[in-house]
């Protein structure tokens, strides 16, 4: 047992961070904010040369084999990094949609209200991205569909609660083209759930280092204020959050590759609970302790807090993911 | 990143297992918790069961006549004596898990050969005389003073929070050998023996009804020059150096034994009806996650440990996280049991299915409430975290004597 990253493991990750820092610096990103498209074809490109998407993909598959570990600790990179546009997506459909794993085709993914769930005859249905996608997939418990986002009549929404992540909505879903089935799916939620875990862990680690960051530069009181304790304690909270929830994230990553220590449906499910717990409430701590810069629009604290709020609508929600772990405790 | 054991580790679990199967039925009926002799005797003689298997000090190295295990054989040792229910460490803490390895590391070859294979064997019990009245989270301002007479000091002053004071042997001690005000510079660390003239030892009394603690009054107490572990006024840093022992498994016992509680308090859920409730499932649904999270963190810091034989700040992590969730498990088993929780104790259910385990729910929450406040208070923590992994600026120190 090591549960350690290994080196391999830790350049890898490093060789995304170097790529985001490059191809994704925060003020190209900004440059997006609240336009219809906000993915970059080249940089999405990049991404797929540097493996973002085909990574577990099998290598007679065109893929590089690796396990869901090593994709885990890559998404931490993009989320702390903030990139937009559906990266989870397009992960999971590498080797199901031609071009997905290359990033020459952008795929997006939205859930399906499954019939009688409570909201289903009250709310639309919300798609994030739509102007950005080759390819919209639908996800429901029967299998995978295929939808052409150009063609679904779906409504923009004006003000979307995430400048990064525009919305669009549209009364009902029409049926698409089956591609795959009910167990494909089962896997999809499962991994989906890991990954878009590891987007929040980056981004509750980088709400963090922008709040430390902050905390030692900003002087009131003739002192930095993070030596005031009760601004020193909501950044040493944040980055023990963020600790726990990685370490969830890593071993339900880990737990998928290597079934036989575990039951990898609990675990992503218990690690999705954590990092959207660790993103949102990291996210509004660094908010807080910009003070009053932190409500500007200038001050990119609200990017975390907004995109962490998107990703915990996605792959089971609090309540879902809650009620899934508690069923596992109570089986006989 | 290899959550799989290997097949060395897998044997020494298997084999413990078989040991601890064969060993645990013919222990002797566990002792009440205030009959501290009673207690003594029953750590003291599992303590000598282990001995005798080779499982003695797993944790520590073999040059102080440990198992020397690797961090993840330590892990796996607490686990499986947690799973088969086997006594907890008990009235021994102290000397395996804090002197011994001190004594170890920092004692004269005549202090190892004197001190240790008494621990080892159950022979000996040690408490620690750390903290006082007026030093608590400012450990460093801490007033015992023991004068030098020949070859002797004498000691005076008070210390809190000794446990198992009542049967123990030995005490480690801190004392104040430098100026009054020479905080961490002027402290060592001493071996008193409990008979002493002069130590007088007064019970105290937990919220949770425990009396496990004890304050220690110290009264022109002579101790040896030779029972000084280190040297004079170099305390501190002997006190430190034992830290470095703690592989990130100090709490596997206590977690194991929250996963355990979680079902026990499923288990009462689904008995009375409260399951049916979506905020009871979601509950348990949130501290199932947390545990679990706990557990790969133990797992994370562990490896680490394995790999670079220094302990990182993942303990520090864990305590902060570990406690919150210990407290809201507490609490949540408590709503649970309604109007049976008023007591600590086991009532009969009416529905003809046993006892309402009210006894350990109880007893668990209040003992709960230890855990952000003992080994450095939950804001004390988050100072460490702030100040020394954050990098954030430090607190003021004490307005008098030189900093360490």
């Amino acid at each position: 047992m090591d549960f350690e990253v290994t080196e391999f493991q830790t350049e890898l990750a490093d060789g995304i961070r170097r790529l985001c820092e490059g191809a994704f610096p925060l003020e190209e990103i900004r440059r997006l904010e609240s336009t219809e498209r906000v993915v970059d074809r080249a940089g999405w490109r990049r991404l797929g040369e540097a493996g973002v998407f085909h990574l577990c993909l099998a290598e007679e598959a065109g893929g590089v084999g690796l396990g869901l570990a090593e994709a885990a600790l890559v998404f931490e990179e993009l989320g702390r990094a903030l990139v937009p546009g559906p990266l989870v997506a397009s992960h999971l459909a590498a080797g199901l949609i031609d071009g997905a794993d290359d990033g020459s085709t952008v795929v997006g993914l939205v859930e399906r209200p499954s019939p009688g769930a409570p909201g289903t005859g009250t709310f639309p249905v919300v798609i994030e991205l739509l102007a950005d996608l080759d390819v919209l997939l639908v996800l429901s418990d029967d299998g995978i569909e295929r939808l052409d986002p150009a063609t679904i009549g779906a409504t923009p929404l004006p003000r979307p609660m995430d400048p990064l992540t525009p919305v669009w909505s549209i009364p009902v879903l029409p049926s698409g083209e089956p591609v795959a089935g009910a167990d494909i799916a089962a896997w999809w939620r499962r991994d989906g759930a890991v990954l878009t875990a590891a987007l929040q862990v980056g981004m509750a680690q980088w709400a963090c280092d922008l709040a430390v960051e902050y905390a030692k530069g900003r002087v009131q009181f003739g002192r930095p204020i993070g030596g005031f304790q009760a601004v020193k304690h909501l950044c040493a909270d944040m980055v023990v959050r963020a600790e726990v929830a990685r370490c969830a994230v890593q071993g339900a990553a880990v737990t998928v590759d290597q079934p036989d220590v575990g039951d990898p449906e609990v675990a992503a499910a218990g690690a999705k609970l954590l990092a959207d717990e660790a993103a949102v409430t990291n996210g509004r701590s660094c908010i807080q302790v910009h003070g009053g810069m932190g409500f500007t629009w200038e001050v990119p604290a609200h990017l975390a807090y907004k995109r962490a709020r998107v990703l915990a609508t996605q792959f089971g929600t609090e309540d879902a993911l809650a009620e899934a772990l508690a069923r596992s405790l109570a089986h006989d | 990143m290899d959550l799989r054991y290997s097949d060395a580790e897998q044997a020494f679990r298997s084999d413990l297992r078989a040991w601890l199967e064969a060993t645990l039925p013919g222990l002797p009926p566990k002792p009440k918790p205030d009959d501290w002799p009673g207690r003594r005797a029953y750590d003291t003689h599992w303590q000598r069961l282990l001995f005798d298997a080779g499982y003695a000090g797993v944790d520590w190295p073999v040059e102080g006549g440990g198992r020397g295990s690797s961090a993840v054989e330590e892990l796996i040792f607490k686990e499986e004596l947690e799973r088969a229910h086997a006594p907890y460490v008990g009235v021994n803490f102290v000397g395996l898990l804090h002197a011994g390895p001190t004594v170890i590391a920092e004692g004269t070859p005549e202090q190892r050969a004197r001190f240790l294979p008494p621990i080892l064997r159950g022979d000996e019990v040690w408490c620690q005389g750390f903290s006082e009245p007026n030093a608590g989270s400012d450990l460093a301002s801490m007033r015992t003073r023991a004068v030098r007479d020949g070859d002797d000091y004498v000691v005076t002053g008070q210390k809190i929070w000794t446990s198992h004071a009542e049967v123990a042997d030995y005490c480690e001690l801190l004392v104040r050998t430098g100026p009054e005000d020479s905080r961490h510079r002027g402290i060592s660390w001493l071996i008193l023996p409990m008979d002493s003239a002069g130590v007088d030892i007064r019970p105290l009394h937990t919220i949770a009804g425990s009396t496990e603690f004890a304050e220690l009054f110290l009264d022109e107490v002579r101790v040896p020059v030779a029972n000084r572990v280190g040297e004079e006024n170099d305390g501190w840093r002997v006190t430190m150096v034992t830290l470095s022992f703690e592989r990130g498994t100090a709490f596997v016992g206590d977690l194991l034994e929250a996963i355990e509680l979680l079902g026990t308090t499923v288990a009462l859920a689904r008995r009375t009806g409260a399951w049916d409730d979506a905020g009871v499932r979601r509950q348990a649904g949130h501290l199932k996650a947390e545990l679990d999270a706990l557990w790969a963190l133990t797992r994370r810091n562990v490896s680490q440990a394995a790999r670079t034989g220094i302990p990182g700040v993942g303990g520090t992590y864990f305590k902060l996280a570990y406690s919150e969730t210990r407290h809201k498990l507490g609490e949540f088993s408590l709503g649970l049991l309604e109007r049976a929780g008023l007591a600590a104790h086991d009532v009969d259910g009416i529905d003809g299915a046993g006892v309402l385990p009210a006894g350990t729910m109880v007893e668990d929450w209040l003992r709960g409430i230890s855990l952000t406040i003992a080994a450095g208070t939950s804001q004390i923590q988050r100072n460490i975290v702030g100040e020394r992994i954050l990098g954030l600026p430090k607190e003021p120190q004490a307005a008098s004597g030189p900093k360490g």
